[in-house]
């Protein structure tokens, strides 16, 4: 019959889906993944800082916005849009799991958010910083 | 089970949206559906409804997100293409002729109409920040709901 055939497409299409939502990585994962390339980037690397990765969040690289600007300078709790004031999750990943948990929104908030905050992408090495710094919010 | 109940089961399993566009002009409440669209758009301001901007501004709009009134809001290309449809489909109609579209709701001529009444002090409020912040003042804003009982003007 034509709508279980239909039905059986839209499981399948849920499966696969579900397969992509499920490949799920952990903060750590992203963490490793920046050494790796932290290390190809920059001769001499010699690991992250939470302190370096802090004072990276709370201050302003030439423009007008910091990370603390929307995120605040307690990534533990709700920040704010500077613009828009639209409430923001807050980041650290201790106060809110759905933080550092997909690859795709990793990807995409650092390269807007970095562009917005410094002009620029940021290197594995700042990127690695700023995370060891929100792992260890609590 | 009926065709009409498969037929729902199968719009929840794909997560299929219900078609936007279904406003009410006069009730100032509009039906903003597609699950992309919230998604990606609602994060750092509520999802403006497609129906307050003819597809012509959507378009020029959603090709420049890099530079999204001064922020970077860039997408990748199939996420970007498929909220583009979304906004053309239920966009608004065409009240600027031929000079160059619109890209902000509020430099609309129906945005200035609408709010002629708001003073200053109340834009220009902490508690308002940005005509940006619809919901500032219309509480459910962004559930599409601007109708004249939802206001609450911040003191």
């Amino acid at each position: 019959m034509r709508t279980s055939l239909l039905v059986r497409a839209a499981l399948a299409v849920l499966a696969v889906t579900s397969a992509v939502a499920a490949r799920a990585e952990t903060p750590a994962d992203f963490l490793r993944s920046f050494e790796t390339t932290a290390r190809q980037e920059q001769a001499g690397f010699a690991g992250f800082s939470a302190a370096r990765g802090a004072a990276f969040f709370n201050s302003t690289h030439g423009r007008e916005w910091s990370c603390a600007s929307c995120h605040t300078r307690n990534p533990a709790t709700t920040g704010r849009h500077a613009k828009t004031d639209k409430p923001i999750t807050p980041l650290a990943p201790a106060a809110n799991a759905e933080r550092f948990a997909r690859a795709d929104k990793v990807e995409k908030w650092f390269r807007r958010n970095c562009n917005d905050v410094l002009g620029r992408a940021c290197t594995s090495a700042e990127k690695g910083d700023v995370l060891t710094y929100l792992m260890s919010v609590r | 089970m009926n065709i009409m109940k498969r037929l729902g089961v199968l719009l929840a399993l794909t997560g299929a949206a219900i078609p936007a566009g279904l406003a009410v002009a006069g009730d100032h409440a509009y039906t903003i559906g597609d699950p992309t669209y919230q998604t990606e758009c609602a994060s750092c301001h509520i999802a403006y409804p497609p129906q307050l901007l003819p597809a012509r501004s959507w378009r020029a709009l959603m090709s420049g997100l890099d530079k999204h009134f001064g922020t970077d809001a860039s997408l990748d290309p199939p996420t970007a293409a498929r909220i583009t449809a979304f906004l053309e489909q239920n966009a608004g109609r065409d009240r600027n002729g031929a000079s160059a579209p619109v890209l902000r709701i509020t430099e609309t001529r129906w945005f200035a109409h609408e709010h002629d009444e708001v003073p200053t002090r109340t834009w220009k409020s902490p508690k308002v920040k940005s005509a940006a912040n619809c919901t500032a003042c219309h509480v459910d804003g962004d559930q599409g709901n601007f109708s004249e009982h939802g206001i609450r003007i911040p003191k």
